[in-house]
C-alpha cells in the first residue's frame, strides 16, 4: 500500500495551527477523561477475564482518539452502529460503565439478557448504541436503511457507522456505501484501519491505497486521517456530519491506528505482529498525544493525569463490583424476545425446561411454573 | 498409535491431504501464520507455503466463491469458515452454486471441495459462535454434511471428503476440539462417507446423535444402563447422503427411538429421522420417537448449558421410550 498523508491536527508540541475544536474546556477535558475511562475499562475485563470471572473482552488500547474523537461530533439525536471495538463511544456519551459491566458479566442487569458474548453492548439512552451483532460488516447497510428513514421522516439525525479495515472486504460495506451513495443518505462511515484483522494485515484485504480511495468508487468524499489525533478525527467527523446534515450525502472516513493489545483477550498478537512494530505505536499514544495539545492550552499537569486516572479507576472497579453481584438471569430469558408474541411451541418447550429443572434437579434454576 | 485431540486430528487429515496430493489448497480467515483461530492449521504454511496455505481478506462469500472455481479447474480447495456462524454470506455461493454445478451442467463442470467450519455451543459464544446450522445445508441437494465425532473420524472423514468428487460442508464440533482424545493412525487412511458408527450397544432403547452430542448421549446412556435399560449409541457422522439402511436397522432392532441434537428443533435434523421411521418403520414402534434438541430460540450465552442437550434431558427420553 502507498502512503496517502492523513489529516493531522495536533503537531508534535501540542499546537493545532489556528484550528478551533469548537469544544468547551470541560468538553476537552471529558474527551480526556473519556480515554482514560476507556483504558481503565480495558484494564479490568483483561484482569476479570485472566481470573475467570468473565469470559471475554476486546482491548481497546491504541484507538481511543479514534473512538472520542468521532464520538464527539456525535449529537445525542444521531445514531450510532458501533463495532465491538467502540466503548469510547458509549462511554463518551454517558453510558454508564456499570451498564457495560451487566453486559461483561452477561447478567440478569445486562440489557440483552446475557444472551449475547462480552462486548455486544445495546443502548438506546443517552444515545441510540445499535445492538452489536457479530457478523463482521452486518451493520453496514442498516445504518443506511436508519438515515434513509430519519430523512423520510425529517429527522436531524446522522448515522455513524464504525468498522474495521477487515469489515471492508465484507458483502455488508460495498452494498452500503453503493446504495449511501445512490440515495446520498447522511451516513458517516468510519473505517477504522488498525492496521489488523485479527492476524490478517490490512494489506492482505485490499490492493487499494488505503481504503478511503474506495469511496470515489462509491461517489462519496473519502479522507483518510491520523487516527490517533483525537482533534483530527473530530475535524474529519464533523465535516462529514455537516455536510450529511446539509443533504449532500455520506462521507467515509478512514482513521488509521494500531491495536495496541490482541484482537481478543483469547488472541497473542506477538505470534503476528512484529515487536518493532509496537514499540513504533507505543510512540504515537494517542492519550499522550492529547496531553501536548491540552497542555499547551494550559488544562494539563501529570497531576491531573493521575487525579483522573484515580477517578475512573474507582468508578469502573465499583462497576465492576456492583456487576459481578448481579446473578444470572432467569432461565425463562432464554425463551423471551424470539417474537412479540412467544409462541405455543416455544412455551411448550420453555415449560418443559422447568419441569425438567424440578423433576432432575437443576443447579442454577428452581424450576416451578415457566412464567411467559 | 499417536492419541491425538480432535483438532490434531483435523490438522494431521490436512497435512496428510496435502502432502499427498499437490493440487490441495487451504484458505480462509487467518489460517496462515495464526494456524487458524482454533489452530487446526497449524504450521500448514510454514510446511507448504504460502501458496499451498493462505488467508483470504474477510469474505466468506469471496472464499467460498473462488473455492468454487479454484474446484472447477482442477485445484482441490479446503477453505475454512472461521466459525459456522459466519457462513451466510456465503450462503448463495454454496446453495445456488457449489451444490448446483454438477446438475446445471450435465456433468460436465464440478465443484469437488472442503468447506470446514467449527459449530456448535459450549464455549460461551453467545448468538454468532455456537450455532448448529446442518438443517440449512441437509436441505441442500448436491451437498454432503459430515460431523465426525472423534479425532480417527475427524482425521479419515476429512481424507476421504477432500477425496470426495463432490462439495463437502465438514463440521467440526467445537466442543470437542480439544475435550476428546483418541488414537490416530499415522499417514493415509479414509473413514467412508454415508456410513454410521456403533459408539455403543444395546437392544432396550436407540440413540441417534451426531458431533458433540455424541458424549453426551454416551454418559445418558451409561446412566441409563445402571437402572438396567440398554441403550444402543449411533453416531450418524454423514448427515447427508445418510445411511439410511443402517439408521432403519437400528431403528429396527429397539422399536424405542430417541433423537438428539443441539439445533433447534423445528425443522431440524431430527424431523428427519422421526419422519424417516414413520415412513418406512412404523410398525416397529413400542413408544413415540422423542427428539431432544437445543430451543427454537437463538442461541443464549450465560445460560447456554440450559439450551444445550445435557445427560439429563437426554436420559430423561431415553427413560420415557423405555417406560412408555
Ligand atoms: C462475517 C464474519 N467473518 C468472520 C468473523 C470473525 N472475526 C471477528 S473479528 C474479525 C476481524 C475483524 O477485523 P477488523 O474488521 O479489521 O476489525 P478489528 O477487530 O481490527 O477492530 C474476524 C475475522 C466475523 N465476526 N464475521
Ligand atoms: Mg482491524
Amino acid at each position: 500500500m502507498k502512503a496517502t498523508e492523513p489529516l493531522q491536527v495536533i503537531d508534535s508540541k501540542g499546537g493545532v495551527n489556528g484550528y478551533d475544536p469548537g469544544l468547551s474546556e470541560d468538553e476537552l477535558m471529558h474527551c480526556y477523561r473519556t480515554m482514560l475511562a476507556v483504558r481503565a475499562f480495558d484494564a479490568i475485563c483483561l484482569k476479570l477475564q485472566r481470573s475467570g470471572r468473565i469470559g471475554f473482552s476486546i482491548p481497546n488500547e491504541g484507538i481511543e482518539a479514534t473512538q472520542v474523537g468521532a464520538a464527539s461530533a456525535m449529537k445525542k439525536t444521531d445514531w450510532i452502529f458501533p463495532s465491538y471495538r467502540d466503548f469510547g463511544m458509549a462511554l463518551y456519551h454517558g453510558v454508564k460503565p456499570v451498564d457495560m459491566m451487566h453486559n461483561m458479566f452477561g447478567n440478569a442487569s445486562d440489557n440483552s439478557r446475557g444472551r449475547q458474548m462480552p462486548v455486544h453492548f445495546t443502548f438506546v439512552e443517552p444515545i441510540k448504541f445499535v445492538s452489536i451483532s457479530s457478523p463482521i460488516g452486518t451493520h453496514l447497510p442498516q445504518a443506511v436503511g436508519a438515515a434513509f428513514a430519519a430523512q423520510r421522516r425529517g429527522e436531524d439525525m446522522v448515522a455513524l457507522c464504525s468498522f474495521g479495515d477487515g469489515g471492508t472486504s465484507s458483502l455488508g460495506f460495498h452494498s452500503a456505501l453503493n446504495f449511501a451513495g445512490v440515495w446520498k443518505a447522511p451516513v458517516v462511515f468510519l473505517c477504522q484501519n488498525n492496521g489488523w484483522a485479527i492476524s490478517c494485515p490490512a494489506e492482505e484485504q485490499t490492493a487499494s491505497d488505503g481504503f478511503a480511495i474506495k469511496a470515489d468508487a462509491y461517489g462519496m468524499p473519502g479522507v483518510v486521517v491520523d487516527g490517533n489525533d483525537l482533534l483530527a478525527v473530530r475535524k474529519a467527523v464533523v465535516e462529514a456530519t455537516e455536510a450529511a446534515r446539509a443533504g449532500k450525502g455520506p462521507t467515509l472516513i478512514e482513521a488509521k491506528t494500531f491495536r495496541m493489545g490482541g484482537h481478543s483477550t483469547s488472541d497473542d498478537p506477538s505470534g503476528y505482529v512484529p515487536k518493532e512494530v509496537f514499540d513504533e505505536w507505543r510512540k504515537k499514544d494517542p492519550i499522550k498525544r492529547f496531553e501536548t495539545y491540552l497542555a499547551a492550552s494550559g488544562l494539563w499537569t501529570p497531576e491531573k493525569r493521575a487525579e483522573l486516572e484515580k477517578e475512573v479507576d474507582a468508578e469502573v472497579s465499583a462497576a465492576a463490583k456492583d456487576a459481578q453481584a448481579v446473578g444470572p438471569p432467569p432461565l425463562e430469558t432464554v425463551f423471551s424476545d424470539v417474537y412479540a408474541e412467544i409462541p405455543a411451541h416455544i412455551r411448550a418447550q420453555g415449560q418443559a425446561a422447568f419441569d425438567l429443572a424440578t423433576r432432575k434437579g437443576d443447579a442454577q434454576s428452581g424450576g416451578g411454573e415457566f412464567p411467559l | 498409535m499417536p492419541t491425538l485431540t480432535l483438532i490434531q486430528a483435523v490438522n494431521d487429515g490436512l497435512h496428510t491431504s496435502m502432502k499427498e496430493d499437490p493440487s490441495v489448497h487451504v484458505f480462509g480467515e487467518d489460517v496462515a501464520k495464526k494456524g487458524g483461530v482454533f489452530l487446526a492449521t497449524e504450521n500448514l504454511e510454514t510446511e507448504f507455503g504460502t501458496e499451498r496455505c493462505f488467508n483470504t481478506p474477510l469474505s466468506e462469500d469471496g472464499i467460498i466463491g473462488t473455492a468454487i472455481g479454484m474446484a472447477m479447474n482442477g485445484l482441490r480447495p479446503v477453505a475454512e469458515i472461521q466459525f459456522q456462524d459466519f457462513i451466510f454470506p456465503a450462503f448463495d455461493q454454496i446453495v445456488s452454486e457449489a451444490a448446483k454445478l454438477r446438475y446445471r451442467s450435465g456433468g460436465q463442470y464440478t465443484a469437488p471441495m472442503v468447506i470446514r467450519t467449527p459449530y456448535g455451543g459450549g464455549i460461551r459464544g453467545g448468538l454468532y459462535h455456537s450455532q448448529s446450522g446442518e438443517a440449512y445445508f441437509c436441505h441442500t441437494p448436491g451437498l454432503k454434511v459430515v460431523i465426525p465425532s472423534t479425532p480417527y473420524d475427524a482425521k479419515g472423514l476429512l481424507i476421504a471428503s477432500i477425496a470426495d468428487p463432490d462439495p463437502v460442508l465438514f463440521l467440526e464440533p467445537k466442543a470437542l476440539y480439544r475435550s476428546v482424545k483418541g488414537e490416530v493412525p499415522e499417514g493415509h487412511y479414509t473413514v467412508d462417507l454415508s456410513t454410521t458408527r456403533d459408539v455403543r450397544e444395546g437392544g432396550d432403547v436407540t440413540v441417534f446423535c451426531y458431533g458433540a452430542m455424541v458424549p453426551v448421549c454416551t454418559k445418558a446412556a451409561e446412566s441409563a444402563a445402571e437402572g438396567g435399560i440398554e441403550t444402543h449409541v449411533v453416531d450418524l457422522r454423514t448427515l447427508l447422503p445418510l445411511d439410511e439402511e443402517a439408521v432403519l436397522d437400528a431403528v429396527k432392532r429397539t422399536g424405542r427411538v430417541v433423537v438428539v441434537h443441539e439445533a433447534p428443533r423445528f425443522c431440524g435434523f431430527g424431523a428427519e429421522i422421526s419422519a424417516m421411521i414413520a415412513e418406512h418403520a412404523i410398525e416397529y414402534m413400542e413408544a413415540p420417537v422423542i427428539r431432544v434438541t437445543g430451543f427454537d430460540t437463538p442461541f443464549p450465552n450465560t445460560l447456554e448449558h440450559h439450551y444445550m442437550p445435557d445427560h439429563r434431558r437426554v436420559l430423561d427420553a431415553i427413560e420415557h421410550v423405555y417406560n412408555f
